[in-house]
């Protein structure tokens, strides 16, 4: 049983003209099995939220805290997060020229691990990893992310989640540019990483779309830097009826 | 010995061709005061198969295929004892690499070598010349790649810390030929490469690609010329270079002329630097001149910059230490180059090599 505790989250980016304060006091608690949806608004700050909590270098905490199980997140590197057991799903995964994604994988799966995956359990669980989310096995063999479809690069990510088995995954619009069909066999594979680890999931989206296919616990509406109204899965369906109208005009 | 007979004229560092060369390393190639050393370190290693040969030939009766301003070269010329001549006979094709090879000699007494590779017309051949250990050395390697032929000629600098390597590649390509060239530099002091390439026939390719790595107080130098004096040929320049630690200094030149009636030239030449600490200094220079509007296409890229935060994040994110996430940037950095040599063990070899450096540098 695991717990993540955002407590009064304030983050701030540089810009030219100065620091831009873009979180404004974040409270959530997401527990093992739970998961959350964060919605609203673009710019609201969702994104910022997520990269903060992995640790990207571009933002600055100038307040709060983020605790896994008690351990102080903000005190540890981008790596150390991720061997903590916390996992971001990234809207805009990265280009690594030169880099295999099956030399990727596997340079993960031994970080985390502690001690080199045995190949031939390790070439089995890969394969039915990507057999999984439809997967062609061709794809071990390219550069990471190089010349991925929107698609591919997500479907990518769904399946680092389901190798790397996490505690808890942060879903930064896993939902936007994909298809219908991508969309469930995406959504397919975050409820699978759910069922086997007992994931706790923070989603955050645009869209009330991906949350027919993964059930949320808890729905956030996030406006102007912080959590505005809380509520189960019926505050979705207000969302989809009303919009953020009421949440951006004040 | 030979006494100096012709009046060659000695660099001073501020001639445009030796501007970032550190003369005072040079151990006296360029300026006569090396003592000539009477070894021959180049050797082959592959067996001798129908059509190929290898030996060794007269200066005299064999006089160099092209024409040279350069200091060093035209000491080559005085001083080398022979030519070493590798030799392809027409419509041959050579199945595995040919390999040659240099290893460690004297560092007092100068080696100047000349080296011709001959491929006749319509032969193919993939030749590889690895550079070892310590030593001093001027060499002039021409090719002559005629009509039709394939040649892919990879040259690897993995050196000892102290080597002094002055060179200079020169290929002649004749009419719808194929001239490709993989140069790494990853060893020595300071290593001075003048891959250059003149067309003498339409429709002739040339490919030069290559990487290096140089890291605290080494200098690799290399000096590019395609000379596009026919219509109709292509060209295409890739190097790839990191620096890592204090006075590490690389200079990359990338001249190419397109004359007057190189009508259909097509030509591309890039160069990227991955700076992976400070204290490092990466020259690049590209320089392209036409004489005629009536090509193909001509352009060049040259770029410097460090580790992308981005791509260090994403691994990282994933578990991956820092360490061990700058290693696979810089492998896949090189990778692009590396996986062009057909030989997988020299693969492993030279990543095994730029890991080490990588860990040597602290970076």
């Amino acid at each position: 049983m695991s717990t993540l505790e955002i407590r009064n989250l304030q983050v701030s980016v540089n810009t030219e003209t100065g620091a831009v304060e873009i979180l404004k006091g974040v409270d959530l608690t997401i527990k093992s099995g739970e998961t959350h949806a964060i919605m609203g608004p673009n710019g609201s700050g969702k994104s910022t939220l997520a990269y903060s909590i992995a640790g990207h270098p571009k933002y600055t905490i100038t307040g709060g805290s983020v605790t896994l199980d008690g351990a102080d997140v903000l005190d540890m590197s981008v790596d150390e997060r991720a061997k903590a057991g916390l996992f971001l799903a990234m809207q805009y995964p990265v280009e690594v020229p030169g880099v295999s994604v099956s030399n990727f994988l596997r340079t993960a799966a031994t970080a985390l691990r502690g001690e080199a995956p045995k190949l031939r359990t390790w070439v089995t669980e890969v394969k039915d990893a990507m057999d999984a989310l439809s997967i062609d096995p061709s794809f071990a063999q390219r550069n990471v992310n190089e010349g991925f479809s929107g698609g591919e690069k997500k479907r990518h990510e769904i399946m680092q989640l389901e190798l790397l088995k996490p505690k808890i995954a942060i879903l930064d619009e896993t939902d936007s540019g994909l298809d219908v069909d991508a969309l469930r066999i995406v959504s397919e594979g975050v409820n699978r990483a759910k069922d086997a680890n007992n994931l706790g999931v923070l989603l955050i989206t645009h869209y009330t779309r991906i949350l027919r296919y993964i059930k949320p616990d808890f729905v956030h509406v996030f406006a102007n830097g912080k959590v505005v109204e809380a509520g189960g899965p019926e505050l979705a369906d207000k969302l989809e009826a009303q919009g953020y109208a009421e949440y951006v005009g004040s | 010995m030979s006494v100096l007979t012709t009046n060659i004229l000695v660099p001073h560092g501020r001639e445009e061709s030796w501007r970032f060369t550190p003369l005072n390393r040079l151990k006296g190639l360029h300026d006569g005061s090396a003592a000539i050393a009477e070894h021959r370190s180049l050797s082959m290693h592959s067996e001798v198969t129908p059509g190929v040969s290898f030996e060794r030939i007269s200066r005299e009766l064999l006089p160099s295929l092209s024409t040279t301003d350069d200091a060093v070269m035209n000491r080559v010329r005085e001083f080398s004892l022979d030519v070493a001549v590798l030799k392809i006979a027409a419509n041959t094709e050579v199945s595995s690499p040919i390999h040659l090879s240099r290893k460690t000699f004297d560092l007092n007494a100068a080696e100047f070598s000349r080296v011709l590779i001959h491929v006749g017309s319509n032969a193919r051949a993939t030749v590889i010349l690895a550079n070892t250990g310590d030593t001093l050395l001027a060499e002039e390697i021409e090719f002559k790649v005629e009509s039709g032929a394939h040649l892919t000629f990879v040259t690897l600098q993995e050196w000892d810390s102290k080597t002094v390597h002055v060179g200079k590649h020169h290929a002649i390509v004749d009419k719808d030929a194929m001239f490709k060239s993989i140069t790494v530099t990853i060893g020595g002091s300071v290593v001075r490469l003048l891959p250059t390439v003149e067309f003498t026939g339409p429709g002739a390719d040339a490919e030069l690609i290559g990487v290096y790595f140089a890291t605290a107080g080494q200098f690799f130098e290399h000096r590019i010329f395609v000379d596009h004096c026919v219509p109709n040929a292509k060209s295409r320049v890739n190097f790839k270079g990191a620096l890592s630690g204090d006075k590490a200094h690389t200079v990359w030149i990338g001249d190419v002329f397109i004359r007057a009636n190189a009508e259909g030239t097509d030509t591309y030449e890039l160069n990227r630097n991955l700076l992976l600490t400070d204290g490092a200094r990466a020259d690049s220079v590209p320089n392209l001149e036409i004489e005629t509007g009536e090509i193909v296409g001509a352009g060049h890229a040259s770029t410097t910059g460090r580790f992308d935060d981005e791509q260090l994040f994403y691994l990282m994110s994933r578990g991956i230490s820092v360490e061990d996430a700058r290693r696979l940037v810089v492998r896949g950095f090189f990778a692009e180059i590396i996986t062009e040599i057909a030989d997988s063990e020299i693969q492993d070899r030279l990543m095994q090599r730029i890991d080490d450096e990588l860990v040597k540098a602290g970076a």
